[in-house]
């Protein structure tokens, strides 16, 4: 797993967002989830130093926003890739070849599930099942829920991704002022 | 002079007629845009129908809607065009979505070639009542879902939507709780336990305030009914509930709805809203003397939290660990008040029993589980989908008349039925007519309605395994057994599809079953084990064929295959096989027919798929062949 230092900069938009986060809400232990949840829709993740902030806000130990956090599947503690892949292992899609789809986007990606590509543009997780069990296997490709993946189309999704890229650093080489791209 | 709850639902009731008779009198499409059309591209199909009909100017209603349930022909699109039949269209693609404006919207046709059904009684088109699947479904709660705008409240009050509600606040909560008990309802999340009972015990407490939940967090793998109904039609479940708060008197209702159902979350929200505004939610509803608010509350992505307690735990905040009931939440609940907890499923059926009758519920079903089930079919299985039946319809008539049968003419091998709390059943189980206490005789259960059909190329140790793995990491880690005893027996399952098994293990793992079982708080504990149990039952010779003779007789377990490709059913002429393979393991021989490196091959089964079914030539063998080099293949061995 790839730890990533955060700057000053990145730092003040979390404690700013999620000062901005905890002012719209109640101080009472109900709403831990539904704060973390707003934290993590936010900023892609749930970072150390928000669950520190919150666990101070909300007046409750730092290991209980820990310890809720890493309970449910849903949060994440790391930041995510620019691109989420999810591939649902529910029982159809496992049936239908789910486990094959997860084998290549890990091919593919060369990463493990829960993990984000060095470069950070994708992250690849399992999810236990998006409800779409008549079109399995299903991939859930940031928003969009992709149905009967095979091998062949999990290249198709990457590929699609590399062009819209390839096509992007085209634009920028056109206009170096846009955007400085740090490395 | 003041209005009555009757008189105020009847004003809206007028106006919402009076909406529909102005929608109708033009031609009308509608969209399945639920999760499931959605992942099959319904949102093109309707933009295409959306820009088409600008183009040609026409005056045409376009509406998305919910899923009805045909999953294996998404996208669907109906077509109410006034003096034509209703028509279901589907799989709709772009170019019959503009034929379909052309040729019908714009002129008469109305592509009969592309339709699937007719939704009503006429002399041109079978309608939906012609297939079997028509005759042995029997929808309740399905029976709106994907023909109303889940996001226009007044489609749902057209169709006598919260007519039971205003019944139930002109009678007594003790009449509705009589009325419930007397239609022997009983819980659809899974358990069965009768829900006027529930009721009545929390009815009967006096300590204030009280809460009611809906419980729609679908975490079961292979269940979507949930998701279907909250999508497709919100209103049925709200009413629902609110007539489950004035039953118990409740002040406040949950709708606790997993975070991985994005689409449901919206629509109910916008559903919520417009409840409000009718006056159907909030303080005096319709004018009586009963308020109630329902809250949204998203779940994290913990199965463990569809058990009460721990779903509790989990609005209060903290992590979704059950605890030792009694005391039951109908008594001490949510924030120690008393709380009554139902499915979405269950709260779907209490406007419906409302409005016609105890006795009316009771004529369809069995006598001890009256009512419908809802399944989600899934897996091998022609017409998946979401289907709703009598309860104590047979499995054989909910696979072969309703789904349609095993896909590519495979053999049925079982019925994998209720998720990881169910178990496996074999084709001597096929005539089981399905209830809560037939099927927990059979060792399975219904859980909340996931059936997932396994055909010959499934292996069962490698289904038994794959439960285990998804309850072994939900385990919520409080019980030892369940924790340790469920990683315990993964471990062994994973060794016996490696082909690394010991012929103690199945006694072993019927032991760690049974101590699992017995030892383990809440039912994902108990229940956990019975996907082994089950296929240990059933399907005992496939576990001996893994640990004696280091073979998979289903050709699925990876470790125990190899693919192979025949010299003598190859044609030298086509190279499909190497194109489709990702990791370039297949090359041309010598003498041009085709072979795989056995040490590059990923099984990922590309070419078997790719492979013209004229040839057929990939084939898997098990037990594996040994990887050996390759004549002329210059690889040196590090």
């Amino acid at each position: 797993m790839i730890t990533v230092a955060l700057r000053e900069d990145e730092l003040k938009v979390i404690r700013e967002e999620t000062e901005a986060i905890l002012k719209n809400h109640e101080t009472e232990r109900q709403e831990l989830i539904p704060v973390i949840q707003e934290v993590q829709e936010r900023l892609g993740y749930l970072p150390k130093e928000a669950m520190q902030q919150i666990a101070e806000a909300m007046g409750i130990p730092e290991v209980d926003v820990y310890g809720v956090a890493t309970f449910y599947n849903q949060f994440r503690l790391n930041p995510p890739g620019k691109h989420q892949i999810k591939v649902c292992m529910g029982t159809a899609c496992h049936m239908m070849g789910g486990h094959i789809i997860l084998d290549s986007f890990e091919r593919r990606l060369e990463i493990k599930e829960g993990e984000t590509t060095p470069d950070r543009e994708f992250s690849l997780e399992r999810v236990a099942c998006v409800g779409c069990c008549a079109l399995a296997p299903v991939v859930v490709v940031d928003e969009k829920v992709e149905a009967k993946v095979s091998p062949i189309r999990v290249d198709g999704i990457l590929l699609a991704f590399e062009m819209q890229k390839a096509e992007q650093e085209k634009g920028k080489k056109k206009n170096p002022e846009e955007g400085g791209q740090e490395n | 002079m003041a209005e009555t709850v009757g008189q105020r639902y009847e004003a809206l009731k007028r106006a919402a007629l009076q909406k529909i008779s102005i929608l109708k009198s033009k031609p009308l499409v509608l969209v399945g845009t639920a999760t499931c059309g959605r992942a099959a591209g319904a949102l093109g199909i309707l933009s295409v129908f959306k820009e088409e009909v600008d183009k040609n100017q026409l005056d045409v209603e376009i509406r998305e809607v919910g899923c009805m349930g045909h999953c294996y022909a998404e996208p669907l699109v109906v077509i109410a065009k006034p003096g034509f039949p209703t028509l279901c269209y589907g799989p709709v693609d772009e170019g019959t979505a503009k034929r379909i404006v052309s040729d019908y919207l714009l002129g008469d046709d109305p592509c009969y070639d592309f339709a699937l059904f007719a939704l009503d009684p006429n002399d041109e088109f079978p309608t939906y009542e012609d297939f079997p699947r028509g005759v042995i479904e029997k929808k309740i709660i399905l029976a709106d879902c994907g023909l109303i705008d889940p996001e226009d409240i007044d489609h749902y009050i057209a169709r006598d939507g919260y007519a039971a509600l205003t019944g139930v606040l002109e009678k007594k909560p003790s009449y509705v709780i009589e009325e419930i008990k007397e239609s022997k309802l009983r819980g659809r999340g899974g358990a069965g336990f009768p829900t006027g009972l529930k009721w009545e015990r929390c009815y009967l407490e006096k300590d204030f305030p009280k809460y009611v939940i809906c419980n729609a967090d679908e975490g079961d793998p292979g269940a979507f009914m949930d998701r279907a109904i909250l999508e497709s039609n919100p209103h049925q479940l709200i009413e629902g509930l609110i007539i489950a708060g004035y039953a118990v008197q409740a002040a406040k209702g949950y709708i606790y709805v997993r975070a991985e159902y994005p689409l449901a979350v919206s629509r109910l929200r916008v559903a919520l809203a417009q409840a409000r505004e009718r006056g159907l939610l909030g303080n005096n509803i319709l004018g009586s003397d009963f308020s109630f608010e329902i809250d949204i509350f998203q779940g994290s992505g913990a199965f463990v939290c569809g058990e009460e307690t721990a779903l509790i735990a989990s609005i209060e905040g903290c992590a979704g660990v059950p605890r030792y009931r009694p005391p039951y939440p109908a008594t001490c609940g949510l924030f120690g008040k008393p709380t009554v907890i139902n499915n979405v499923k269950t709260l779907s059926y209490i406007p419906h029993i409302m409005r016609q009758g105890a006795a009316w519920f009771k004529s369809i079903g069995t006598e001890n589980s009256p009512g419908t089930a809802v399944f989600a079919l899934a897996g091998k299985v022609v017409g998946t989908g979401l289907v709703e039946v009598p309860m104590g319809t047979t499995i054989r008539e909910l696979i072969y008349d309703v789904g349609n049968g095993i896909k590519d003419e495979k053999q049925f091998k079982a019925v994998q039925i209720g998720g990881p709390s169910g178990g496996c059943l074999p084709g001597s189980a096929l005539d089981l007519p399905i209830d809560f206490d037939s099927l927990q005789e059979a060792g399975a259960m219904m859980g909340s309605g996931g059936l997932v059909v396994l055909d010959e190329d499934d292996c069962m140790v490698e289904i038994a395994r794959f439960f285990l793995d998804f309850t072994q990491k939900e385990s919520c880690g409080k019980c030892t057994f369940c924790r340790l005893g469920t990683k315990q027996m993964l471990a062994i399952l994973t060794e016996i599809t490696e082909g690394k098994g010991k012929p103690e293990d199945i006694e072993l793992l019927q032991e760690l079953a049974e101590d699992v079982k017995m030892g383990s708080l809440c039912s994902l504990g108990k229940t956990a084990p019975n996907p082994i149990l089950t296929t240990l039952r059933y399907f005992r010779d496939e576990y001996e064929a893994h640990i004696q003779e280091g073979r998979c007789p289903a050709l699925m377990c990876k470790e125990l295959i190899t693919y192979v490709i025949i010299p003598e059913k190859c044609s030298k002429l086509c190279d499909v096989c190497i194109g489709s393979c990702p990791t370039e393991a297949i090359y041309t021989r010598p003498d041009m027919l085709k072979a795989i490196h056995l040490d590059k091959c990923v099984k990922c089964n590309s070419c078997m798929v790719a492979c013209p079914p004229q040839y057929k030539a990939v084939v898997k063998i098990s037990p594996p062949l040994a990887v050996e080099k390759e004549e002329g293949g210059a690889e040196s061995e590090g």
